[in-house]
């Protein structure tokens, strides 16, 4: 186990294949492994906390539960989904948001700073650790999302945000869930699986109770519906497709994030042809910050899906 | 403002030149390209106090005509620079190389409003405040609300990654665009990012704040944001500067995120009241601007804790804009700052840093510690709630020795900055301004990795050079420094 960012830079050193392994919730994302590649961890722990900052500094091995449980103490969170066993370096790495990314946010948008381990084995700062800065080129958003094919996080100052006074969800069959996002203010989180609507809405006790009448006397209040671990496949499209990515579908087979245009399901998304430009640019980007090829070699941030 | 600092001398190549315009006419016809030197001049600089010199300068109106462009500075080796309204304050916009000149004002149409995916596609040169008026028709917004926004682009606002008095709530530029058509350094034209999540690299993300260095936003997918149906403005007076620093940290610490917390010394509150009358307390040593918007009730218990924070904090005065009006003149004494300063000074120079909330209170002493050492009258007028301070200096520049004194003060409140643990720029972006200034941030192995992005985009280095990194960062060797440049 290393236990700090120079430890973690020489365990990913300058030579040979080399992989870095998370809570392996997401492993099989992006394509497999070269069986070759030697395994290093990032370090864990959370090095530094400010809740009135609303920023937390921690290690890329750390486990969300334990920052999340952490930031709750003072009534915060993070835009990072809280799933079991993950690590805030591989949910980084994964680039997925969380359920609630409509009221919350695109995780990109929770990476403030990171210090990486480059493919030479140096360790690299990019960003900045306000919650303002438009200091240079944005590294930080080339790293979310890349599967570790860049570089591996080794410590990272993340935005936390207030966790709401009331966040309650609410259930009904057949309305509109379309409409639902034209009339609600806001909403946190909208799902639809073809029958049932499912809506997160947080805030204000008052204004929970005011848009819950928005939604009207079908809907009841539910325990949390947002488990999507029986499927297996993700699709991305945009928002306004969902209706006619639902055409055709047995309701209840899949299950749709309204206003955001991802959907779960039990088939792969068909992989749609990359303009040959931007995969060029890409692959130079690739190149450039890992002549060797040696980080996560395999994987790719367009790999297979899921 | 008149050009105080001029950074390249004006060279004329009258032959170079009239072929250039022939052949820029050639793509675009003869009213799109500027032949007079004296007009062409009024592009060598944006709002900063630098100016360069140009090659060219050209207005076209459709992304074939920009390839063309940019095509054509590809085959003659010359550099080319995409601008907008010119308000950058960093010097973006500042011709180096005497590049071909891409005005982009006249690429203004909002091509569609898509409601069902929550966007609306624009060309570059649409005004931000234009777009804002637009969508107020279907009751949506652009979120990202600078200073400058009667005038400034939102294809500008990409190129900075800009931000605005409303961004402490909603993020500035970068979330807000789903999308964009770009002409890329070789004159390809790409898509970069989604309406959905999308695949692969976020590329669109890293396009964003490049500062014109990576291509030319031809087409652009903003996010577009309900307007909120419930807004309270608020507006505190302190009779210490420190008192309202320390209450801008305790609103954050209690969980209120507002939409917009701003703060406003005495004398650029003074300046303000002799230039519009916005009502300010004349007698406070400082206050504070906050607006809490969105659902009635949560609204209504924010501004109700907001008083409750500013009164446990020694608040002169708490009051709370009765209606739409007052609330408009309030923000409007705000957005005429800069404007307002004119009665003081001829000149200003404006800085941008972040520091962290809970180091304002010491990093504003220590602006005023700087500005009275170097005997610079300093008006303070910032986004508190993120802790992104704009220190003006004011000064005549017709005073002997004063640019010298007005940059060494500005270095310091940089350095000071940045020994608070903050950051060079919050939101005008490092330009030709702190380009130099980068190493106080990043270390040659860090810049190297920004490098990778610029050289990938653009390898020839023919898209606004000599921009945002320092010489030296490069990761190869093909960037060709342009001649004839000095700061």
């Amino acid at each position: 186990m290393t236990v700090d960012l120079d430890e973690f830079a020489e365990a990913v050193g300058t030579a040979g294949p080399v992989s870095c392994v998370g809570g392996r919730t997401s492993w099989a994302l992006g394509g497999a492994i070269d069986a070759n590649a030697r395994e290093v961890r990032a370090p864990n722990g959370i090095v530094s906390y400010r809740p009135d900052e609303m920023t937390v500094t921690v290690m890329a091995g750390t486990a969300i539960h334990e920052l999340t449980s952490v930031l709750a103490e003072r009534r915060q969170t993070v835009a990072i989904p809280p799933r079991e066993r993950s690590t805030v370096g591989g949910a980084l790495a994964v680039g997925r948001s969380s359920i609630l990314q409509l009221g919350h946010g695109h995780v990109r948008d929770t990476l403030l700073q990171a210090r990486f381990i480059n493919a030479g084995g140096e360790i690299v700062k990019v960003g900045g650790p306000t919650v303002k800065n438009v200091t240079g080129f944005d590294v930080c958003r080339l790293l979310v999302g890349s599967f570790g094919t860049l570089g591996f996080f080794g410590e990272v100052i993340l935005r936390t945000r207030p966790t709401a006074p009331v966040s309650a969800w609410f259930c009904a069959h057949e309305v509109d869930p379309f409409e639902l996002r034209r009339v609600l203010y806001r909403p946190t989180c909208i799902l639809w699986d073809g029958y049932a609507t499912h809506v997160c809405l947080q805030g204000n006790l008052g204004d929970v109770s005011a848009q819950l009448q928005v939604l009207g006397p079908l809907f009841k209040e539910e325990s949390d519906p947002s488990d999507l671990s029986r499927f297996h496949f993700t699709w991305k499209l945009a928002p306004s497709d969902l209706r006619s990515f639902a055409q055709g579908r047995q309701p209840g087979s899949f299950m749709t994030e309204i206003g955001i245009g991802t959907a779960v399901c039990h088939d792969p998304q068909p992989l749609t042809p990359v303009d040959h430009r931007v995969a060029l640019l890409e692959s130079d980007i690739k190149n450039k910050m890992d002549p060797l090829g040696r980080l996560n070699p395999g994987r790719s941030p367009r790999g297979a899906t899921d | 403002m008149a050009s105080v600092i001029r950074v390249a001398i004006a060279q004329e190549k009258s032959g170079d030149t009239q072929d250039l315009v022939d052949r820029l006419r050639g793509i675009m016809g003869r009213n799109a390209v500027i032949s007079h030197p004296g007009e062409a001049s009024l592009y060598s600089r944006d709002a900063s106090n630098m100016t360069g010199v140009v090659g060219a300068v050209c207005f076209p109106t459709s992304t074939a005509q920009v390839a063309a462009v940019v095509g054509l500075a590809n085959q003659l080796g010359r550099p080319f620079l995409a601008r907008g309204s010119g308000t950058g304050l960093a010097g973006g916009a500042v011709p180096t190389g005497e590049p071909i000149v891409l005005v982009l004002t006249r690429m203004d149409k909002i091509l569609e409003i898509d409601l069902d995916n929550m966007i609306a596609w624009i060309e570059p040169g649409v005004i931000n405040l234009d777009l804002t008026r637009q969508l107020a028709k279907v009751g949506m917004h652009f979120a990202p609300d600078p200073s400058s926004q009667q005038s400034c682009t939102i294809g500008g606002n990409v190129a900075n990654n800009s931000g605005g008095p409303h961004c402490l709530a909603y993020g500035v530029t970068s979330p807000h665009i789903a999308a964009l058509e770009v002409v890329l350094p070789d004159s390809s034209i790409v898509m970069l990012g989604s309406i959905g999540d999308g695949h692969g690299l976020d590329l669109r993300g890293v396009f964003i704040g490049s500062e014109g260095t990576c291509g030319v936003a031809t087409k652009i997918a903003v996010r577009l944001t309900p307007n909120p149906p419930a807004v309270r403005t608020l507006l505190l007076a302190f009779s210490d500067t420190s008192a309202a620093t320390a209450c801008v940290s305790a609103i954050i610490s209690a969980g209120l995120v507002p939409a917009a917390l701003e703060m406003m010394d005495q004398r650029i509150t003074n300046a303000v009241e002799d230039f519009v009358h916005a009502g300010y307390p004349r007698d406070a040593a400082a206050v504070l601007l906050v607006e809490i918007d969105g659902l009635p009730a949560g609204c209504d218990a924010g501004a109700e804790l907001v008083r409750e924070i500013g009164e446990a904090h020694g608040a002169m005065s708490v009051r709370l804009a009765a209606d739409d009006n007052e609330r408009m003149l309030l923000w409007k004494g705000r957005k005429t700052a800069f404007g307002a300063v004119a009665r003081i000074k001829p000149n200003y120079y404006l800085h941008d840093t972040v520091v962290p909330r809970s180091a304002l209170t010491a990093v504003l002493q220590q602006v005023y510690e700087i500005a009275d050492r170097h005997d610079l009258i300093v008006m303070n007028v910032f986004h508190a709630g993120d802790g992104n301070l704009h220190p003006l200096l004011v000064f005549d520049a017709r005073e002997p020795g004063i640019m010298e004194r007005v940059h060494a003060a500005g270095e310091e409140i940089v350095r000071a900055s940045l020994a608070a643990g903050g950051v060079l720029s919050g939101e005008h972006g490092i330009g030709l301004e702190k380009r130099d200034l980068m190493p106080l941030q990043f270390s040659p192995v860090d810049l190297a990795a920004q490098d990778v992005i610029r050289s990938c985009f653009d390898p020839f280095g023919l898209a606004n050079p000599l921009k945002v990194l320092p010489h030296g960062s490069r990761c190869g060797d093909s960037h060709q420094a342009p001649a004839g440049l000095w700061i």
